[in-house]
């Protein structure tokens, strides 16, 4: 199920004088089973592009099509999206409710309409992916650790069974074992259950690390969108877009400047060791 | 959905109005709105509407933002008009049904307009031009006497300017989580009702469980700067009276002066002026106007 | 001198059923004893749930010691007629920076703490002016809060306690809701303030890039002080951050992985340059 944002634009502020256009004519193709990376400064757009794509927000030109159809078609009906476009918002812990773990997770798939032994076999195994085991199902949601329920939230949007998950910046706010954590989940969802996923994050070494590809955002604009090596090897354009490189490929191009001949393409600290052995041997 | 709360935000810009003390803005605001009640009548609009003019000139803000802000209320003044025009008894001109159009229908409709228009822009403007904390120093200051009462006025201002700080930050936030919840299938924009109200708890749970979590929060950054109530605070604008602000009551009691004397004498100028232009088409017009 | 000394604290939140009976006791803290120099830049590390958080608020008397005792520039944190005095000398910030503004306009935000300490109007003109020049802030004197970026608002919220003149200013994780950007602005903020007013911070935080130039970190795990020293010292433990759920730099795991496989280079290196100046004596 790839999805297609097809000169998406979209414009805040009615008032003509006040208008400033968030998302400026995107077009993308997003394949079945990829890991994306998005970047970009804060007040770039990249969150109302994901609004977009999955259908929150109406776009002011252009469209977004999932399977080949329109979703902002007069005629298409944008809750059938509902359960195939997953999203992950920041702090979505902040939008628990129920009284029990189990119920709030039961929740979205509830809305879908299906048979009560359905809901409650994907929350099981919702609650599974995310390593929540079971004498917590009873618990109320707010008395769980802060990483608990940051999975519990992130269960209450796989529960609907998406083929496509959206997280904007899920690991805001964790300690880095928790940081780790998610990102593994993310990767797992991915890799195991083939799903398709955007990851949102401020962290360079984040998005080089997982994603297969990566689309830099700037001023509302699709200012790149390459494989992690090709885009972390612009590093002037990224840094005219308030953005970095890895720590890593940081380190490594100082490196090189300082003379030490090392291919600066490298983007995690294992490809880092094997680079600077093998100048090392020589 | 939530976006929209522009009604009686702080507009910053430069101007005597805006310098002016809260407290002359409140009494003044106060006065208007009796006046524009006590007396029904177009020569006080007309006085009413000069002076309203000429704060709206002074205090730099663009009348496009002002209107903006009554965009909200313009349902009821619709409502008001249709009313006015459609059931008050008179002589009548129209008839349809229960509905009657009368002159005095029309011209009671015309007189609520302006009522309201004068009415809401002045409240508005005390709101564009005087930032929350200043408004709530103010009411601190003029209700500083209820204090013997035991009334808490420094912890009820207090109250007022935070909730008017988070606001905006809580309408943000109700956004985001109608769109999460949107997101897991909720149905906020659902033609059934029953829907939309089932759809109410996500949102309300969480917005409430936020807000006590700030408030939790704020507490305690209040605390650790060394809140502990009104006594013993100094103020960092100390309200004190300038020679623009006895300008300003000066004017207030010379408006209120005038008036006062336009409302009673009313009847009689109505006759003079009539007198003066009897027999001309504006004659007419002014005739049914009074 | 000693600004902060913190002697055996402990701190216990007790838990209640429904009828208000004691039903068990958390031991949030436990037993710590640090002491920290007037002037000096101290980072306390550790993961979510570590008892960080709980230890800064006792601070500045938000939290009283269960046992034991702190003593903030002399002053017992228990004594309750020095409670305003503490709080004057130890300023904090939180984490959450829309959560601790409360004026409406960042100068009046600015003002609150003075304004509480009862200080004449004309000095807290002087003082807000001052915090803001210091934070760079000045240019948005008179804006709302509101439409600043988070790293803003966090640079209000500690101009609003430097206005307060402290010597010594606890932030509890003031950039964990920030991005890179604004995280790098607050901690630029912070040492400039160190520098060259000779505050003395108390920074919290599980981003270890925060911390390389602190005088000194601390490491919690569980309620308790793991480990004290330089970064330099704290950073060669590699694993051993690791089992308190955190980690070193990039550069530095580069390198520790790199003296593991046999290159010969120092045991701890901080930077890109240390990285880059060890390993051209190799090439």
């Amino acid at each position: 199920m790839p999805i297609t944002a097809d000169h998406l634009t979209y414009v805040y502020g009615g008032n003509k004088n006040l208008k400033t256009t968030a998302v400026d004519d995107i077009s993308v193709t997003i394949d079945d089973g990829q890991f994306i990376g998005l970047i970009g400064h804060t007040g770039s757009g990249k969150t109302t592009f994901l609004q977009l794509l999955s259908g929150l927000i109406k776009p002011e030109s252009g469209t977004v099509l999932i399977d080949g159809e329109d979703i902002f078609d007069k005629k298409f009906d944008l809750h059938s999206i509902r359960g195939k476009v997953g999203i992950v918002f920041q702090y979505p812990e902040h939008q628990l409710f129920e009284e029990t773990v189990f119920k709030d997770v039961c929740y979205g798939p509830k809305n879908m309409g299906l048979e009560k032994e359905e809901i409650e076999r994907r929350a099981k195994e919702a609650l599974s992916l995310v390593g929540i085991s079971e004498e917590v199902y009873t618990q109320s949601p707010f008395e769980l650790s802060g990483g608990q329920k940051r999975r519990v939230a992130i269960a209450g949007v796989l529960s609907m069974n998406p083929k496509f998950m959206i997280l904007d910046e899920p690991t805001a706010g964790l300690d880095p074992a928790g940081r780790k954590e998610i990102l593994g989940l993310v990767e797992k969802l991915c890799r195991e259950q083939k799903m398709t996923i955007i990851l949102v994050s401020h962290s360079m070494d984040d998005v080089a690390e997982y994603a297969d590809r990566i689309l830099v955002i700037n001023d509302g604009k699709l200012a790149l969108d390459a494989t992690p090596r090709e885009v972390f090897n612009h590093k002037e354009e990224l840094e005219s877009y308030g953005l970095s490189l890895p720590q890593v490929t940081k380190a490594m191009v100082r490196l090189k400047e300082s003379g030490i001949p090392v291919n600066t393409d490298a983007i995690t600290v294992d490809e880092a060791i094997s680079e600077i052995l093998k100048v090392l041997k020589k | 959905m939530f976006k929209d709360v522009t009604l009686g935000q702080y507009y910053q810009a430069d101007s005597v109005i805006h310098r002016l003390d809260p407290r002359v803005k409140l009494a003044g605001t106060f006065l208007y709105m009796i006046s524009l009640f006590v007396f029904n009548n177009i020569f006080c609009y007309i006085v009413s509407a000069i002076l309203l003019l000429a704060v709206i000139i002074l205090c730099k803000i663009p009348i496009g933002y002002m209107l903006k802000g009554m965009r909200a209320v313009i349902f009821i003044m619709v409502f008001a008009v249709v009313f006015n025009v459609l059931f008050t008894e008179g002589e009548i001109i129209w008839k349809f049904w229960i509905f009657h159009v009368s002159l005095k229908g029309i011209k009671m409709a015309i007189l609520m307009v302006i009522r309201l228009s004068l009415l809401i822009i002045s409240a508005s403007i005390m709101t564009l031009t005087t930032t929350p904390n200043r408004l709530t120093d103010g009411l601190e200051m003029m209700f500083r006497p209820l204090k013997i009462f035991k009334v808490p006025v420094h912890e009820f201002a207090m109250m007022m300017s935070i909730a008017l700080r988070f606001i905006p930050i809580l309408s943000e936030e109700a956004d985001k989580i109608v769109k999460a919840q949107t997101a897991r299938g909720a149905k906020f924009d659902s033609k059934k009702l029953t829907d939309r109200v089932k759809s109410l708890i996500p949102l309300i749970v969480p917005l409430f469980i936020s807000a006590f979590r700030r408030a939790a929060d704020l507490a305690l950054a209040m605390e650790a700067r060394g809140y502990h109530g009104g006594d013993g605070r100094t103020k960092f604008y100390p309200l004190t009276y300038a020679a623009r602000d006895y300008i300003s009551y000066t004017i207030l009691l010379m408006y209120i002066g005038a008036i006062v004397f336009l409302g009673i004498t009313f009847s009689k100028l109505a006759e003079v002026i009539l007198l003066f232009f009897a027999n001309t088409n504006f004659g007419n017009v002014l005739s049914w106007l009074f | 001198m000693s600004i902060i000394k913190a002697e055996e604290v402990t701190f216990e939140y007790v838990r209640r059923d429904e009828n208000g009976n004691i039903e068990g006791k958390n031991r949030a803290i436990d037993k710590i004893s640090l002491d920290v120099k007037e002037g000096d830049f101290i980072s306390i590390l550790g993961a979510n749930g570590s008892g960080k958080s709980t230890f800064a608020k006792h601070l500045n008397s938000i939290l009283l010691p269960t046992e034991g005792t702190v003593w903030i520039d002399g002053m017992d944190s228990k004594d309750d007629d020095k409670l305003f005095t503490i709080r004057q000398t130890a300023g904090m910030v939180f984490q959450n920076p829309d959560n601790q503004i409360i004026g409406q306009v960042v100068e009046e935000d600015v003002a609150f703490g003075p304004e509480n300490m009862g200080i004449p109007t004309e000095q807290i003109r002087e003082r807000v002016d001052e915090a803001l020049k210091t934070l760079g802030m000045m240019e948005y004197a008179k804006k709302s809060p509101n439409r600043l970026s988070g790293g803003q608002k966090q640079r209000v919220s500690i101009a609003g306690v430097l206005a307060m003149h402290p010597k010594c200013i606890v932030l509890d994780e003031p950039t964990a809701m920030l991005d890179p950007a604004g995280r790098k602005e607050v901690i630029r903020a912070l040492r400039a303030l160190n520098e060259v007013e000779k505050i003395t911070i108390i920074l919290i935080t599980h981003y270890m890039e925060e911390t390389i130039y602190s005088d000194k970190i601390f490491v919690m795990n569980k309620g308790k002080i793991m480990m004290e020293g330089s970064p330099r010292e704290i950073f060669t433990h590699v694993e051993e951050l690791e089992e308190y759920k955190l980690e070193v730099p990039k550069i530095t795991l580069l390198a520790h992985e790199l003296r593991k496989k046999g290159a010969d280079i120092p045991e701890c290196i901080l930077s890109d340059k240390e990285l880059a100046d060890a390993l051209k004596k190799l090439v």
